[in-house]
């Protein structure tokens, strides 16, 4: 699954995708797309606190930012 | 205490004048207007107030007085800081801590060689070995005596005692007035408005022997640090406050820093979902930041305002650029619902107190604005 977050300020980008989380089974990875510059500390961030795994950091086709997210409960 | 004073808890951006600082500068204007470089009666006066004012301000840095110069405000001391000393500097990379000051950063922004930049952990503080292994032959080191954001504070003397020769910048801005200094430094600034004096006095120390070359056009003013006339009757309000605060700082500390331990303790228990940031324990005794989950900071702000409460924030939306605090990123923290409380000499209990009581409500104000319950 992936969550477009683009033009979306912070904290929306970590709102989404504590919305959609439950949207992917236990194992499986979000990703989420924003330019956000508080989206990656915000998100690492939002992982540790909930206990998902942050597995790392990608680019889009347009250069966008992507964080993959691992849903682990 | 002036009333409007009240519930403003942001003392690291600047502090109310302190009463010693609000008589001494009346006192000065009266008697210090002149140009301090004249040889008449008037311009000795000045001169004379200020000497003095040199002076006693040197003493609190544990300072000789032709080491000090008075700036602009602390961002000049710091840009002079660090430009005087990579301009004496023999060529090899600047190196500084990810948190310094963004005044500091900006000058590594500006340097044509190269610049080192050294990471923090999760509270914030740099490693001595990582700083020392980096700095070893470099033009010039930058560690802050503590951060002015979370408090937490740096090894500045374990740094220093490893690398002899090395000339060491130590922004002390949050920390003058508020803290013992480290030892071991080179080159030290400082900014009046964070210890109660007037806003528009920084300090610039250089010990006797730094390499320190003035980035300014020729100017005898300062001891040809600092070009043009100072400002006197500020100079002297800076002194008297920074003088006050020195002999109150070891009762202020201790009075500060347990209401900032009562702030860690409460919103951490207070308000669902939040991070208290930085070293519960080396810390400075009067700043403290947190961050909220679902929180946007602005908004948080805002309706903090509303209620009479004036904080800072390093959540991205607060700023003029749209980017998180480099602090808070460089120690991995969450950057949404940021709050950073400063308190000051004037600060009550009581109006910690009411910070306090209205936290929970406004955060979860600002949470169900944004539809975040139960997520």
């Amino acid at each position: 699954m992936t969550l477009d977050c683009r033009g979306r300020r912070c904290p929306l980008p970590i709102l989404d995708l504590a919305r959609h989380i439950g949207d992917v089974a236990v194992g499986e990875t979000i990703t989420v797309e924003a330019d956000d510059p508080a989206a990656r500390p915000d998100i690492a961030a939002w992982c540790r606190m909930r206990g998902h795994e942050n597995v790392g950091e990608s680019r889009a086709a347009d250069g966008t930012p992507t964080y993959i997210v691992r849903r682990l409960h | 205490m002036v009333s409007n004073s009240r519930r403003y808890l942001d003392a690291a951006s600047a502090t109310p004048l302190h009463p010693v600082a609000r008589q001494a500068l009346l006192a000065a204007l009266e008697d210090g207007w002149a140009d301090p470089g004249r040889l008449y009666g008037a311009g000795r006066r000045a001169g004379l107030l200020l000497d003095a004012a040199r002076e006693s301000t040197a003493e609190c840095l544990g300072a000789r007085p032709d080491e000090v110069s008075f700036t602009a405000n602390g961002t000049q001391a710091l840009h002079a800081a660090a430009l005087g000393t990579l301009a004496a500097g023999r060529g090899t990379p600047f190196v500084h801590t990810a948190v310094e000051h963004s005044a500091l950063l900006h000058v590594a922004e500006a340097y044509d060689g190269p610049t080192v930049s050294v990471g923090v952990d999760t509270l914030g503080r740099v490693d001595v070995e990582a700083f020392v292994a980096a700095a070893r032959n470099c033009a010039a080191a930058a560690v802050q005596a503590a951060n002015h954001e979370v408090g937490t504070t740096q090894p500045v003397d374990a740094i220093a005692s490893e690398l002899p020769g090395v000339p060491l910048i130590v922004d002390a801005t949050q920390t003058l007035g508020h803290a013992d200094l480290p030892g071991g430094w080179s080159v030290l600034a400082g900014d009046a408005h964070t210890w109660g004096g007037p806003s528009g006095v920084g300090v610039l120390a250089i010990r006797t022997g730094t390499r320190w070359r003035s980035p300014y056009p020729a100017d005898d003013r300062e001891a040809g640090r600092i070009p043009g006339t100072p400002n006197v009757a500020a100079i002297v309000a800076a002194a008297a406050s920074l003088r006050a605060a020195c002999v109150a700082q070891a009762t202020e500390a201790a009075r500060l820093s347990a209401l900032i331990d009562r702030v860690r303790r409460t919103v951490a228990t207070t308000v669902p979902d939040v991070e208290v940031l930085g070293d519960p324990v080396g810390r400075l005794p009067h700043i403290v930041t947190f961050s909220c989950l679902y929180v946007d900071g602005e908004a948080l702000l805002t309706a903090l305002d509303k209620r009479g409460f004036a904080v800072s924030s390093g959540s991205s939306c607060t700023s003029s650029t749209l980017q998180p605090s480099h602090v808070l990123v460089a120690m991995g923290a969450l950057t949404s619902g940021n709050v950073r409380v400063s308190l000051h000499h004037a600060t009550t209990e009581a109006e910690v107190d009411d910070f306090l009581s209205v936290l929970p409500g406004v955060v979860a104000e600002v949470r169900d604005e944004l539809g975040a319950a139960g997520l």
